[in-house]
């Protein structure tokens, strides 16, 4: 498994596009997140300070960061893309086989590459968070910080399952560009999913309800967007913002269960071809 | 005699077209393999069967004794393949790191395959800069390094200049002498017939021989002679059994035939005839004869 990791590890490091994007991806969040945390001073009128509003209070804050950093990924995504891309114009995958990496293997490795930046970006953004959370939070017992971390839990499973979709795409394809134009064309086509379920169904929440089990759909309700819960929090006693907004368990079901059947896919995909 | 490839009824179908047809043949240790075959042939969709790049229809192979899986034989295994394929922005060094690591090698080697095919000096040049001839040298030396039971090449010389050949051909020659089999795939007959012991010839995806390259056609060779008496020469020669054909072209004959018979001997005996010889050569047809002989015969 480490071997894998290494080559394709060593094959986006040397890379001087994919370097870029790795860190527009994954550190520049991280910046962005720390610097939005500091106090602003703008040119001696006022101070900004987002800490006031009560935004980096445990457990929103794990919240707010995962939602905010988790958009960065399409940086990534496009990594993915050029990754399998890549392989086929250079030819390198057909070379790859033929000096004895098995099919299997060459998924694999570009498999464990998505979970190890998945991973280190997870890893990363909860460590920014738990560090500002504890300088600005006005609760700082254990119970608390820990309440709701399972939003982490949600980033790192909607990076995979992001990044697979990517990967899947990627084999399907082969060329980045057409990859991505074809991520935009599923989300019309769940579009079309949620049109066509509202037509039999007859009512938009049945219709969502459907959506909800389509790809990037289900990715992104593993997140809910935080804002309206924060206007929850100033307004607590406007009852028609009240939504649902945990991480549940079925949700992350649904994309572990898409990131299985996209993984196997671009396998036996790759499989079937003959270079 | 310890095969390290064995191909049995292999048959590889794209769509309406069979490019290889039920193709069996056994490659065996220490000698050098020439696959040879017009373009279109099936050598490089045969070669792609076995190096685990194109998937089969029917038939099978086994590398070695057939113990190991494709990919793990396959790291034993040095290839290349019509045009090198490397990572461009990687340099020759770090693409060489990168075989390694798939083939689990320690990249200890790297210089002294370098070193090999000549491009040391420019281990740190980015791929992209490299020429043709560099780029397919640092394919050799990419497919050297595991030192390889067997190498594999197909149309090693292709695109490349004059020089480019000959430095190909040279290492390949030094790696032959080397006991290192070889299994060459062109249609560049003289490249065969220079360096290879054994040929599988092919034509539109089927097996029309495989074996030793003298053996090629049932020939024992013919005579080019020249004499300034050339009926009486003519006379001889058509009585004795030992030579079938005979064809005049000019003061040339040329006669072929039957049965050994050495210069030495066939002279004596004109001598003793009183017909003296201006030009006597003994020749065995060369590979592009035989292999037009036997493609057109089947």
């Amino acid at each position: 498994m480490l071997r894998l990791l290494q080559l394709e590890l060593q094959k986006l490091l040397l890379n001087k596009t994919s370097k870029v994007l790795i860190f527009i991806s994954f550190i520049l969040p991280f910046f962005v997140i720390l610097l939005s945390s500091l106090k602003i001073n703008v040119f001696g009128f006022f101070t900004l300070e987002l800490g006031e509003l009560g935004v980096f209070n445990f457990p929103i804050i794990w919240h707010l960061t995962t939602f905010f950093s988790s958009q960065f990924k399409f940086f990534f995504a496009i990594v993915v893309v050029s990754m399998i891309g890549n392989e086929y114009s250079n030819k390198t995958l057909k070379q790859n086989l033929i000096d004895g990496l098995s099919k299997k293997e060459f998924i694999l490795s570009k498999f464990y590459t998505i979970v190890f930046f998945s991973f280190v970006s997870t890893i990363l953004i909860g460590l920014i968070s738990l560090c500002i959370g504890l300088y600005y939070s006005s609760y700082n017992e254990f119970g608390i910080i820990i309440q709701e971390i399972n939003f982490l839990l949600a980033y790192f499973v909607k990076l995979v399952g992001f990044f697979s979709l990517c990967l899947f795409l990627g084999m399907l394809v082969k060329r980045s560009a057409f990859a991505l134009a074809f991520l935009f064309v599923l989300y019309i086509v769940e579009w079309i999913v949620f049109w066509g379920s509202y037509e039999i169904l007859g009512n938009t929440e049945s219709a969502f309800k459907v959506k909800r089990f389509m790809p990037l759909e289900s990715m992104y309700k593993l997140i809910d967007q935080p804002f309206q819960r924060v206007a929850m929090t100033k307004f607590p006693e406007k009852a028609e913002l009240v939504y649902d907004y945990a991480v549940h368990w079925h949700e992350i079901v649904i994309v572990l269960g898409w990131t299985a059947l996209f993984i196997f896919l671009s396998y036996s995909l790759l499989k079937k071809r003959d270079l | 005699m310890e095969p390290i490839l064995t191909i049995n009824n292999l048959t590889k179908k794209f769509g309406y077209l069979t490019a290889v047809k039920d193709l069996s043949f056994t490659i065996n240790k220490g000698n050098v393999y020439g696959i040879l075959g017009p373009n279109g042939s099936g050598k490089s969709t045969t070669l792609g069967i076995v190096l685990n790049v194109v998937n089969k229809t029917s038939g099978d192979f086994k590398w070695f004794d057939g113990n190991t899986t494709t990919h793990d034989a396959l790291k034993k295994v040095g290839a290349i393949i019509e045009r090198p394929n490397f990572y461009p922005y990687m340099t020759a060094y770090q693409n060489l790191k990168l075989v390694c690591k798939i083939k689990g090698v320690s990249p200890n080697k790297i210089d002294e395959k370098l070193e090999v095919v000549g491009l040391l000096e420019r281990k740190n040049s980015k791929f992209r800069t490299y020429s043709l001839g560099m780029k397919q040298r640092l394919a050799i030396a990419s497919a050297l390094l595991n030192d390889p039971e067997i190498l594999i090449l197909d149309e090693p010389t292709n695109g490349l200049d004059p020089q480019g050949i000959h430095q190909i051909r040279q290492i390949i020659k030094d790696i032959a002498q080397q006991g290192t089999t070889i299994l060459l795939a062109s249609h560049l007959l003289d490249e065969v017939e220079k360096v290879c012991s054994h040929v599988v010839v092919l034509r539109k995806g089927v097996k029309l021989y495989s074996g030793r390259v003298d053996e090629m056609i049932s020939s024992h060779g013919f005579f080019e002679l020249k004499c300034n008496n050339q009926k009486a020469l003519l006379d001889v020669i058509e009585k004795d059994p030992v030579f079938g054909k005979v064809k005049t072209n000019d003061d040339l004959v040329t006669a072929f035939l039957n049965e050994p018979l050495s210069s030495e001997d066939f002279n004596k005996q004109l001598f003793e005839k009183g017909i003296v010889l201006t030009h006597l050569v003994q020749r065995k047809e060369s590979l592009e004869e035989q292999f037009l002989q036997l493609t057109d015969n089947n």
